[in-house]
């Protein structure tokens, strides 16, 4: 019982993780239909920028981390205008490819500059954030975790669904020309939904790093791991997202507890092979309306 | 009879200067060619003027070039690797034509694409705001009070995804956006594609009492001549990219041609035979 | 005999089977039989060996990149798992060999038709998904395939892999490399050329229909699950062949290889070559080989440059840098890839100087 209860907590803060990992990945997808395959990287960049300015230049902790907000949301900018920006109304392969590339680059960059070994944060968080549930003691880590991605699902949920800007970001990914018709101004959308997208990627990036070290291969593996979890609650939901990483930790630390650890690393793509063929669209993603 | 479509054309053209010395101008279209990709001309030398208030009606058959022309006022040609090569637009006596879509709009001009270009996955109150990107952060409640206003239907399906409206609602869907942002000129491409009779009557009601009520000038591009020609003050004809008529709406009903070829009436009222329009359009080349 | 025929200014193209020709003019033609000429009769005796090993990857990679374009390219059907598939093809091989002794000429294609049925099992979810959904199956598939690899230990020697030791085909032995030059690029022929004639064929057509307008090719009767099936199986075809090779050619394999990292550097030589074209593939696998061979070279040679060697290992991680740069820069300036940049050039030369 205490080893299920103690599964069942790793569960749900590794998906939480992965939760959070997915949240970046479906700004985009929501407001620009790109397929981000860059995604692990755009969380290692914002890992790196935060270790960098906080443990490096040995600035404070909410300043660095205000200034990695700022400095991501910056880059978004600038990708977006370099390299995106071209592409508008390419081909989905071409654009995918793009961002293919624009991972690869990024990672070597990367590994160029802080190379391929473990890094860590100073530490920072409170330790009075830790949970103790008798049984289980929950780390501050996870804690914090937790509250951030709620945060974070609250604030964008509103964003999209209430806010004037953000019904302006779907209606551009629903229908391009309908919303230049309007006076949408669809490049502010697209370089917005990209600074955007980077400042949730760091964020991500952040606090994965607090919890498992910062490496490039992990982050930018991890980057892959969003895969699954978007299908699992639809490529578009941001609730599903949330959920869809809660289920794949779950499945992956039952699995490696019960059944066998290299089991669990494959764990979540045989899953998502099986939605795929039940239920395409995902938990809550849009069925797609087509008319003919 | 050729004589008099050829004079018409030609008188246009020398009635338009004293037109453009004149204040009540919203729109001027000056000779303008338009060229897609580099290579396909769609408008050889347009020239419209279209006045304040009125709402002034663009026939013509398919590939005539009117939705070219719309979109040339409205900008929208350029994502689709279109160009206007010659001659100028001018709105409010300010020059546009090289004007980015986002610039248009927020001077007053919204078109309404064809054949219903709905957000299918937002819902319907959601499409209607994103009618007010043009003035974005200023309040829309007395705005969507209007559209409901207009369009009852609409505010019974405002939760409704806009991919499951019908037809119907979905051209009201439009029309009420573009009214969200204020028009001060209305393009309507096509607002009677693919309707029942019935409905088409009531939208072309909505758009008269739109033109009345809230000042807007509007131009519609229709295949229904009928419909437009009743509501509106001037119209134009075009065919192979060019304007070939072009008059007052009333005289416009009455000339035999347009009766003929786009209301489907002969001079005495009864239908036309189809050997008889086949004859039209022999003729037709020589306009 | 008829006069030769050389480039015509226009189309004057009368019936459908001139324009479905692969050759337009007889210059094709005899500038593809110097080509092969200089392919088998030429390269292999005046290069050394290095260059021989190149082209041999390059005759590799090409056969592979060939079968993905026919799904990506013509189908319009993404995949990202042609790197496993690729390894499947080369484990089938080097199995058939070790366990059952086949001869190279049976392993090598039924490494091919094994791979083919698994190409079809992970392409039977495009039945239902388009785009995005396909290209996250596939990847799925990927990592299923590399796990199943690793842990299926009692037939593919898990981490260990499997060794082939003195394959010959038909007595003749083909350890060198310059045997095995003849063998990859006889295969590497034939299946450009069937490939070639696919394209131009009722299936090439169906193909092409799926990827323009799949609602409207159903419309038109084409049975466009089979067919996309059919797609996966051909490319599939392709990619286990193309794998098969490889482990006579490396002779012995390990599941190391066949990763993810495969998958996108078969991709990228096909975006870079040209999608929707065939000798593009070709290029395309050059191109790639060839620029991760040179920037091999360059941190080697940085490497021994005296005491630089530190340096060296920093540098390493450009590699990765440049090469994605490069299809970055392709995607952005020239999406149509290789095969036009070589379009643009013919066409140049064939007008000058008259060319603008």
């Amino acid at each position: 019982m205490e080893f299920f209860l103690q599964l069942l907590v790793n569960g749900i803060s590794l998906g939480f993780l992965y939760s959070l990992s997915a949240l970046g990945f479906v700004m985009i997808f929501k407001s620009s239909s790109v397929l981000n395959l860059a995604h692990g990287e755009l969380l290692a960049i914002g890992a790196f920028l935060f270790l960098a300015i906080s443990t490096w230049a040995q600035l404070p902790i909410w300043l660095s981390f205000a200034l990695t907000l700022v400095g991501t949301f910056l880059l978004g900018f600038i990708v977006e205008r370099f390299f995106l920006r071209p592409l508008i109304g390419e081909d989905l392969i071409q654009v995918i490819m793009l961002t293919l590339g624009l991972g690869i680059m990024f990672k070597g960059l990367l590994l160029f500059v802080f190379g391929g070994d473990i890094h860590e944060y100073r530490t920072f968080l409170p330790e009075g954030l830790s949970l103790d549930l008798g049984i289980v003691r929950i780390p501050s880590v996870n804690v914090a975790t937790f509250i951030i991605g709620i945060l974070f699902l609250i604030l964008f949920g509103f964003f999209f669904k209430y806010s004037s800007q953000g019904i302006y970001m779907r209606s551009v990914a629903d229908n391009q020309s309908a919303a230049l018709s309007l006076g949408v101004h669809v490049r502010r959308v697209f370089a917005l939904s990209w600074a955007i997208a980077f400042i949730v990627a760091a964020m991500s990036g952040i606090v994965l790093g607090i919890i498992n070290g910062i490496n490039v291969h992990e982050l930018s593996a991890i980057g892959l791991k969003v895969f699954p979890v978007v299908i699992l609650g639809g490529l578009d939901s941001i609730g599903g997202a949330i959920l869809g990483g809660i289920i794949i930790g779950l499945l992956e630390t039952f699995t490696g507890g019960y059944i066998s650890t290299s089991l669990r690393e494959i764990i979540p793509y045989i899953v998502l092979i099986i939605i795929l063929m039940v239920k395409p669209y995902g938990l809550f993603g849009l069925v797609e309306i087509e008319r003919v | 009879m050729l004589n008099f479509l050829q004079s018409a054309g030609q008188g246009g053209g020398g009635k338009k200067k004293v037109q453009f010395m004149e204040n009540d101008t919203r729109l001027q279209i000056n000779n303008i060619s338009v060229v897609y990709s580099d290579v396909i001309q769609v408008l050889k030398g347009v020239s419209l003027t279209i006045k304040k208030g009125q709402v002034v009606s663009l026939l013509g058959s398919n590939g005539a070039g009117k939705t070219t022309t719309l979109k040339a006022i409205s900008g929208l040609l350029k994502p689709e690797n279109g160009k206007v090569t010659e001659g100028y637009i001018e709105y409010d006596g300010e020059s546009i034509q090289n004007s980015s879509p986002e610039d248009i709009t927020r001077k007053g001009i919204i078109q309404v694409l064809e054949g219903r270009q709905e957000f299918k996955y937002l819902t319907v109150e959601e499409n209607l705001r994103v009618g007010t990107a043009t003035r974005w952060g200023k309040p829309y409640q007395k705005d969507l009070g209007l559209v409901y206003n207009y369009f009852p239907a609409l505010l019974a399906r405002k939760k409704a995804l806009a991919g499951y409206c019908s037809g119907g609602e979905l051209q009201m869907l439009v029309i009420g956006r573009a009214l969200m942002a204020h028009p001060q000129l209305l393009l309507l491409d096509e607002p009677s594609l693919g309707l029942a009779p019935l409905l088409v009557k009531e939208i072309f009601q909505i758009i008269k009492r739109i033109n009345q009520e809230q000042e807007a000038t509007l131009m519609v591009v229709e295949q229904n001549a009928n419909m437009a020609l009743q509501i509106a003050h001037y119209g134009y004809v075009m065919e192979n990219g060019k304007i070939v008529l072009e008059s007052e709406a009333a005289e416009l009903r009455e000339n035999p041609d347009v009766k003929e070829f786009y209301l489907g009436t002969a001079a005495s009222g009864a239908l036309k035979s189809y050997k008889d329009v086949k004859a039209y359009k022999r003729r037709k080349r020589w306009l | 005999m008829r006069k030769l025929q050389f480039r015509p200014c226009g189309n004057f193209n009368e019936s459908y089977e001139e324009e479905l020709a692969i050759f337009e003019t007889d210059f094709g033609r005899v500038s593809m039989l110097i080509g092969l000429l200089l392919l088998f009769v030429v390269i292999p005796f005046i290069t050394s060996p290095y260059t021989l090993y190149i082209l041999n990857s390059i005759g590799i990679y090409a056969i592979a990149a060939i079968g993905l374009n026919l799904l990506i390219g013509y189908t319009g059907q993404i995949s990202l798992g042609h790197g496993a598939f690729f390894g499947v093809g080369a484990y089938t091989a080097a199995i058939l060999a070790t366990k059952t002794g086949f001869p190279i000429w049976l392993s090598i294609p039924a490494a091919g038709i094994v791979t083919a049925a698994v190409g079809i099992i992970f392409g039977l979810p495009s039945a239902r998904l388009k785009h995005l959904y396909l290209l996250i199956a596939t990847l799925a598939g990927q990592f299923i395939i590399e796990y199943v690899l690793v842990q299926w230990e009692s037939l593919t020697g898990g981490a260990e892999g499997i060794s082939i030791i003195g394959a010959t085909f038909l007595k003749i032995d083909i350890g060198s490399d310059r045997a095995f030059y003849f063998l990859i690029f006889i295969c590497f022929a034939l299946m450009t050329w069937i490939a070639v004639n696919l394209v131009r064929t009722r299936y090439g057509r169906a193909f092409i229909a799926i990827r323009d307008n799949d609602r409207a090719a159903e419309g038109m009767g084409i049975p466009i699950f089979r067919y996309k099936l059919l797609s996966f199986a051909i490319s599939s075809f392709y990619a286990g062949f193309a794998g098969g090779l490889y482990a006579y050619y490396m002779m012995s394999i390990t599941p190391e290889p066949f990763n993810l990292w495969l998958s996108i550097w078969l991709i990228a030589m096909i975006i870079i070559g040209g999608l929707g074209n065939i000798p593009g593939s070709v290029f395309g696998a050059i191109f790639i080989v060839v620029l991760e061979e040179l920037l091999s070279l360059g941190t080697q040679y940085l490497m021994n440059v005296g005491d630089s060697a530190g340096a060296a290992i920093t540098i390493a991680p450009l590699r990765e840098f440049v090469f994605g740069l490069a299809i970055v820069l392709f995607v952005i300036f020239e999406p149509k890839g290789l095969a036009e940049v070589w379009r643009v050039i013919r066409s140049n030369f064939r007008l000058w100087p008259f060319s603008y």
